[in-house]
This record gives structure tokens, C-alpha cells and sequence, in this order.
């Protein structure tokens, strides 16, 4: 690009003494079992530790679900289906719900902190995203328990039966909220298996639906790896599956559960496009970038993590976002002031590498703020390239980790041919003062969300999901409803 | 079909693809015959190549129909029924030669398509009321959602109801702005070829709807894969394949409508269960403030 932006004037670099939240609120036990038909049993596969990735420190060990442990939990949650659950008055399912909703909020900072422990996430994302959202999902679907017939879901809509719910290492207690709130509210019940890397907080939750004193099997948490999982989604008493995770895992569970009754819903990967126009306010959207790419260090399928800038003001655009990202500081999850956290693993590190070097071997220009990380634990300093290619690996494949792909375009056309350039169409992002030009590029973009002027937002009313192979089916709203609903696939 | 003393002009059976009436690539026809088995056409047999010209013609007519306005559609799939209704006694001969029914019970079947038809014109500008909305999100945000369709929908029609039954799963399609490409009943595809005739006089422009006669069993497994097909409704899908065709599906992760056990009542209230799987819901935030 052109060379004629003035190198960046230096700015100051505020020291911040560290301002850790203490995680003497969790008490981690040294082992743990599955939650099964209201009880915490041992599991019969092969147990597994899970670590702090900030540390690499062992947090404790997990009992692995085999086969025969998913088929106990899915005979639980059928008798609970039939037996308790399912005959319940709705507006009784609702007000377990809203139990639940408060127990989280009640121990909402001991969640916060644990979810960071074994997440890697900052503090300030998990106390101020994760948690808040998680209890405002069962707080919402708690309302909907004894209204579904007003949902426009026909006349008296009437649950599925069993769902198997599978959830990613990224939000693992959003992601739990964003599966169990909606399935619970329709009558359903549940046996979810978290992401092996990130089982606690799946756990600890089992403890609140025990102190909101919720009948035995309607909630099961089966912990394992890809195994567990399988089981769950293969399982032949289940009647719903519902996956949040990478596509390629995604076109194993479409492909197993066909020829089946099963009803499925799919939250997959992303790519998503940022499109900053030259009348966007340049402050705004910078933060908006950064917002998109960096939260939760960019493990994130809605990630904004092709930025597409006007061609006429790029060079203005990456000189604001360089300077902005040498204030991010990097390390400690628990500390306050934190804005990017640890990578969750040691395998997504070594993809978020692998991606990177490929991304410069294929000609894109990397640039990474100088930044000491941490000695210990999985690190990845928030990364920028330039100079890159619609064919390049890092415009076309998820990353999931803080690196930001960097294209121009020239007109609106171009802008939206780019953006929609892409096997995948979860989000997307519009940055511009110009209030019929948003409306217009929203209309033809291709994603299920699209962020104007913002990005990154979520809350329990607003669906969420992909378009083309980020998946179907959505989450959120009257709209998430159906994939818990017999007859109705909106 | 048969004058006095005068003999009569037979047609050509040909696909309808692209606007346009040509025969199948492959050169290949199939005998029809009407339910008693006596002759009735050689109808082009569709290859894997007409498919893929189908898919291509469907993807490109895709941007103007899905971008018409929804009153603009409505009255679009409205012309439709009015050129229906004028080809009735026509339709009514090939349903009750195809389907070997009676003059009524064929008349019903041909009323109720053209009513059917009728229904889903009116539903295209209320989709979006119905089934979108604002979002009262916690913040000060704007958010609303709208139901967008989804792009080229593969449809494998019921092999039985050769009118009906094709009304019934092509036009909630084309109300949602999705275009289609249809294979029709293998053996009782004369009605369709008549449809084709009506799409093609009713203002629907070339490539929204694209009907190809053959073999659903040969088709499609090409359409379940292809992918720039974006939804299979696999209706009319052969006994015991319907299975390996929704996992051809799962490789581009498309929507699918999977079979019924056995062939549904095409006269029962579809509700709006054959248009939402087409459509997606699209969120748009946007920050409130001065």
C-alpha cells in the first residue's frame, strides 16, 4: 500500500499494577464424575485432566463418558421426559428456570472466575459477557415456558423429547445457557456433553440445577472428548440434536443423523466480513475491529475476522488499528485490567500458528505489536495482516484465534461481492454514517447477523445462526424456539 | 386429445430450463403411458448435465427474484394461476389420464392446485411480518429480524399427485424468493410439462423455476451434492434412497426437507411448513443514540 502515512507518533504506555480477581471463590475438586439422572456418577471411559491454558497448570481430572455412560444419561432424561418433566405444569418449568437464572447471577463471580480458569478467557469478558448472558438466557426462556402457544409456533406446540446438545470450548457457559434455557422452557430434557478442554463450569452448573433443586435427568452432563460426543449425537432414543462447533464436525452429525427422525440444528464456523466504508467514523470502527477480531481472542465463529476497508482511507484505517492494538494488553486472565487472554489449547495454538505462517509463506504482510507474553500457557499476540489476497488460506479459512485478515475494495459492489465470498455466512460487520447505505448492504449480505456500526453483540431476544455451511437453525428469540418444537422448522 | 375426423397436432415433451423448452443433452426420451398403459409421449429424459444447466440458470435468476419486491412477486405467482385456470380442461384431461381418475375427482385435484397456487401468491408480502421482527435486546440497540430465502432449492416433486402434489412443494418456493429446480414425477410428468408452458407465460422470469422429466433415483444424488444448491426437498425422493441423499446433503451443510413415509394428503392445510425451511433469518443490529 502506499507509504506515505506518517509513521506512528509514540504514545504513552500506562503502567498498571496487576489487579487480580482472587480465584479463592472456586474450590476446584481433584476429580470429577458426570452428572447423570440428578447424581454425580464416576464415568466408565478413560479420565482426562483439564488445565489452565494461562498456566498450563492441571486444574483436575474428568471422568470420560463411554457409550453405556450416554445411553444411562439418555434413558434418564427420557424417564424425566415422561415421568416428571414433560407432564409438569409449564408455568412450573418456567419458575425452575428462573431459579436457575439467579443461582447463576447469585454465584455469577464464581462462575466468572472458573470459566476464566479453565477458559483462558479475561476476567473482565467472563464477569462481564459470559455470565451476565448465560443467566439473562435462562431469564428469558424461563417467560416463554407457559406462552408458547403465542409464539406463532402453531396452536399447541409440544416438545421434542430428548436432546443431545454438543457445545465448543469457547463459551462454555454461554454456549450451555444458549442449548439448555430453550430446550427446558419447551419441555424438553437434556444430555449435553461440554467441549473436553472446558468442563467445569458444565459441572459446576450441575450443582446449581441440584440446588434449584430441579427433577432428577432432566439435566445430564456428560464430559468426554469427540467419542462422548458421537455417542450422544448416534444415540437412537434421542430426538433432537444440537451442535455448536467447527463445519467439518458439523457434516459428521448432519451426515449421522440422516435417514433418522431426528431434528438438528447447526451453529458452525465462520468468516466474517467487516466492511468499513470511507464515511465511517474512523474511532468507532477502529474500536469495532478491534472489538470483532480480539474478543475472546478471536475464538469466535461470528468473528469479524476479514476486515474490508475502503481502498481511500486503508492506509488512515491500519494506522489507527496498529497504534489501538499496541495499548491491548496481553496475559493474565484474571487480571482486571486484561484485554486478551490465553489461547484455550495447545492444539487450537498450533493451528493459529500453522494458519499464520501459511498467511505469510502466500504473500500477506504480518504485523504484530511488540508484546511480552508469558512464559507459561498458550499465547498468540493479536496479529494484522496486510496485503491480502480473496484466495489467500487466512481470507477463506477460520482461524479461531486473534488474527485479523486485511482486504480493500472500491465500491459498494465490491465490498458485498467480497464479503459474500465465502463457503460460510454467520455474521458480518457495517461500518458507515450513511443510514440508507447500511440498510442497503445489510439487505444483500449474506449472514445471518450483521453488526451496523457495531459488532459482537448478542442477547437472548435476537437469533443467532449462520447462513450457507455455518449452519441452520437459529438460537435466540421466538425464532429458537422452533428447533425444540415438533412440526415447525423456521 | 382426439378430434372428429381430424387428426391432431401432437407436442413435443421437452424439459423447461432456463426459460427456454429444450430437449435433454443426452438425446434420451422415456415412454409414458397414462394409468390404463396405453401411449401417451416419449417426455425427455433428464440427464446429470441438465441438471447442472438447471442449477446454473437457478442461481442466476436468483438475485432479481429474491430482489423483486414481495407485492411484485405476489402478483407474478398470481399471473401464474390466472394462465392456470385458462389451461384447466387441459389440465384436468392430462391429471386424469396420468393419475386415472375420474373427470371430477381430476377436476378437484386441478381446483385445488390453481387455489393452492393462489394461496402462496398472497403469502409472499406477509413473510416477513409473520415470521420477522424487532428484538427487544437489553441495550440501545436496534434489532430486528427479517426472513431471507435461502437461494436454489432442488425439489424431487411426489411421484404421484402429478399437479397437486407439484404445486404444492414448487410454489411455497418460489412465495419465499428461492428459485427451483424440480424433477418431476417419473411417470406421470405431462402435467408439469404443461406447467412449464404456464411459467413461461406468466411474467416468471427465465431460470426461476426450472422442471426436468427422468429419474429422481438418477438426479438426485447430482442435486444433493451440488453445491451451489442451496435446499433439497426430497419429497419425491425413491423409497429407500432418501437416506444416502441427505447425506450427499450434509456436505455442503443444506437444508433439507426429508421424504414422508408414505405420500401425504396434498389437499390437507400446509400451514407454513413447506416455506420455512427455505427461508433464513437474517438479525440486524444497529446502535440508537444522537
Amino acid at each position: 500500500m502506499s507509504t506515505s502515512t506518517p509513521p506512528s507518533p509514540a504514545r504513552p504506555v500506562f503502567e498498571y499494577a496487576p489487579a487480580p480477581e482472587s480465584r479463592s471463590i472456586v474450590s476446584i475438586a481433584p476429580s470429577y464424575g458426570l452428572f447423570v439422572d440428578g447424581e454425580f456418577v464416576d464415568g466408565t471411559g478413560e479420565p482426562f485432566k483439564t488445565v489452565n491454558p494461562a498456566t498450563e497448570e492441571v486444574l483436575t481430572e474428568v471422568s470420560a463418558a463411554s457409550e453405556a455412560d450416554v445411553d444411562r444419561a439418555v434413558r434418564a432424561a427420557r424417564r424425566a421426559f415422561e415421568k416428571t418433566w414433560g407432564p409438569m405444569r409449564p408455568a412450573d418449568r418456567g419458575k425452575y428456570l428462573f431459579r436457575i437464572a439467579r443461582l447463576l447471577q447469585e454465584r455469577a463471580r464464581e462462575f466468572a472466575v472458573l470459566e476464566s480458569l479453565d477458559n483462558g478467557k479475561p476476567i473482565r469478558e467472563s464477569r462481564d459477557v459470559d455470565v451476565p448472558l448465560a443467566a439473562a438466557h435462562f431469564f428469558y426462556h424461563a417467560g416463554w415456558a407457559d406462552k408458547l402457544e403465542h409464539a406463532g409456533l402453531g396452536p399447541a406446540p409440544k416438545p421434542l423429547g430428548v436432546a443431545g446438545q454438543v457445545i465448543p470450548w469457547n463459551f462454555p457457559l454461554l454456549m450451555l445457557a444458549w442449548k439448555v434455557a430453550p430446550a427446558l422452557a419447551t419441555g424438553n430434557t437434556v444430555v449435553l456433553k461440554p467441549a473436553e478442554t472446558t468442563p467445569l463450569t458444565a459441572l459446576l452448573f450441575a450443582e446449581v440445577c441440584r440446588q434449584a433443586d430441579l427433577p432428577a435427568g432432566v439435566v445430564n452432563i456428560v464430559t468426554g472428548a469427540g467419542d462422548t460426543g458421537r455417542a450422544v449425537v448416534e444415540h437412537g432414543d434421542v430426538d433432537k440434536v444440537a451442535f455448536t462447533g467447527s463445519t467439518e464436525v458439523g457434516r459428521s452429525i448432519a451426515r449421522a443423523v440422516a435417514g433418522t427422525a431426528k431434528k438438528l440444528t447447526l451453529e458452525l464456523g465462520g468468516k466474517a466480513a467487516n466492511i468499513v466504508f470511507d464515511d465511517a467514523p474512523i474511532d468507532q470502527a477502529v474500536e469495532g475491529i478491534v472489538q470483532g477480531i480480539f474478543f475472546n481472542q478471536g475464538h469466535v465463529c461470528c468473528a469479524g475476522s476479514r476486515l474490508l476497508v475502503q481502498e481511500s482511507i486503508h492506509d488512515e484505517v491500519i494506522a489507527s488499528l496498529q497504534r489501538r492494538i499496541g495499548t491491548l494488553r496481553v496475559g493474565d486472565p484474571l487480571d482486571k485490567n486484561t484485554d486478551i487472554g490465553a489461547i484455550n489449547s495447545a492444539e487450537q495454538l498450533a493451528r493459529i500458528r500453522e494458519l499464520s505462517d501459511i498467511g505469510e509463506a502466500e504473500g500477506a504482510q504480518r504485523w504484530q505489536p511488540a508484546c511480552d507474553l508469558p512464559a507459561k500457557g498458550y499465547w498468540f499476540p493479536p496479529t494484522v495482516f496486510t496485503d491480502v489476497s480473496p484466495a489467500h488460506r487466512i481470507a477463506r479459512d477460520e482461524v479461531f484465534g486473534p488474527v485479523l485478515s486485511v482486504l480493500t475494495f472500491r465500491t459498494p459492489d465490491e465490498a458485498v461481492a467480497k464479503a459474500n465470498n465465502s463457503t460460510y455466512g454467520l455474521s458480518a460487520g457495517i461500518w458507515s454514517e450513511k443510514g440508507s447505505r447500511i440498510l442497503k448492504i445489510a439487505d444483500q449480505l449474506r449472514a445471518g447477523v450483521v453488526w451496523a456500526n457495531t459488532f459482537n453483540k448478542f442477547d437472548p431476544t435476537s437469533p443467532f445462526g449462520g447462513y450457507k455451511q455455518s449452519g441452520y437453525g437459529r438460537e435466540g428469540g421466538r425464532h429458537g424456539l422452533a428447533a425444540y418444537l415438533k412440526g415447525n422448522d423456521q | 386429445m382426439i378430434g372428429n375426423d381430424r387428426l391432431a397436432v401432437r407436442k413435443t415433451y421437452k424439459l423447461y430450463v432456463n426459460g427456454a423448452f429444450p430437449r435433454s443433452e443426452s438425446g434420451r426420451t422415456y415412454e409414458v403411458t397414462d394409468a390404463k398403459g396405453h401411449f401417451l409421449a416419449n417426455v425427455s429424459r433428464a440427464s446429470r448435465k441438465d441438471a447442472r444447466d438447471a442449477v446454473v440458470a437457478a442461481r442466476a435468476a436468483f438475485p432479481k427474484w429474491s430482489g423483486a419486491t414481495a407485492y411484485n412477486r405476489g402478483q407474478v405467482l398470481y399471473r401464474v394461476a390466472e394462465v392456470m385456470e385458462g389451461r384447466h380442461v387441459q389440465f384436468c384431461e392430462e391429471v386424469a389420464a396420468g393419475e386415472g381418475l375420474s373427470s371430477s375427482r381430476a377436476r378437484a385435484a386441478v381446483d385445488a392446485a390453481i387455489d393452492r397456487w393462489v394461496w402462496y401468491a398472497g403469502w409472499t408480502d406477509k413473510l416477513a411480518s409473520v415470521l420477522g421482527g424487532a428484538n427487544p435486546v437489553a441495550g440501545p440497540y436496534f434489532d430486528f429480524s427479517l426472513p431471507e430465502p435461502t437461494g436454489v432449492v432442488a425439489v424431487l416433486a411426489p411421484q404421484q399427485s402429478s399437479l397437486l402434489g407439484l404445486v404444492s412443494v414448487l410454489a411455497p418456493v418460489l412465495a419465499t424468493g428461492c428459485t427451483a429446480v424440480v424433477v418431476t414425477s417419473e411417470q406421470r410428468p405431462i402435467p408439469a410439462v404443461t406447467l412449464g408452458e404456464v411459467l413461461a407465460t406468466s411474467d416468471v422470469p427465465g431460470g426461476v423455476v426450472n422442471l426436468l422429466t427422468g429419474d429422481a433415483e438418477e438426479l438426485g444424488p447430482w442435486l444433493a451434492e451440488h453445491a451451489d444448491v442451496d435446499a433439497v426437498d426430497l419429497t419425491g425422493a425413491p423409497a429407500g434412497r432418501a437416506m444416502e441423499f441427505e447425506r450427499e446433503a450434509a456436505g455442503t451443510i443444506k437444508r433439507v426437507v426429508r421424504p414422508p413415509v408414505t405420500e401425504p394428503d396434498w389437499t390437507a392445510d400446509p400451514g407454513l411448513s413447506r416455506m420455512t425451511p427455505f427461508l433464513e433469518t437474517k438479525t440486524v443490529w444497529h446502535p440508537m443514540g444522537v
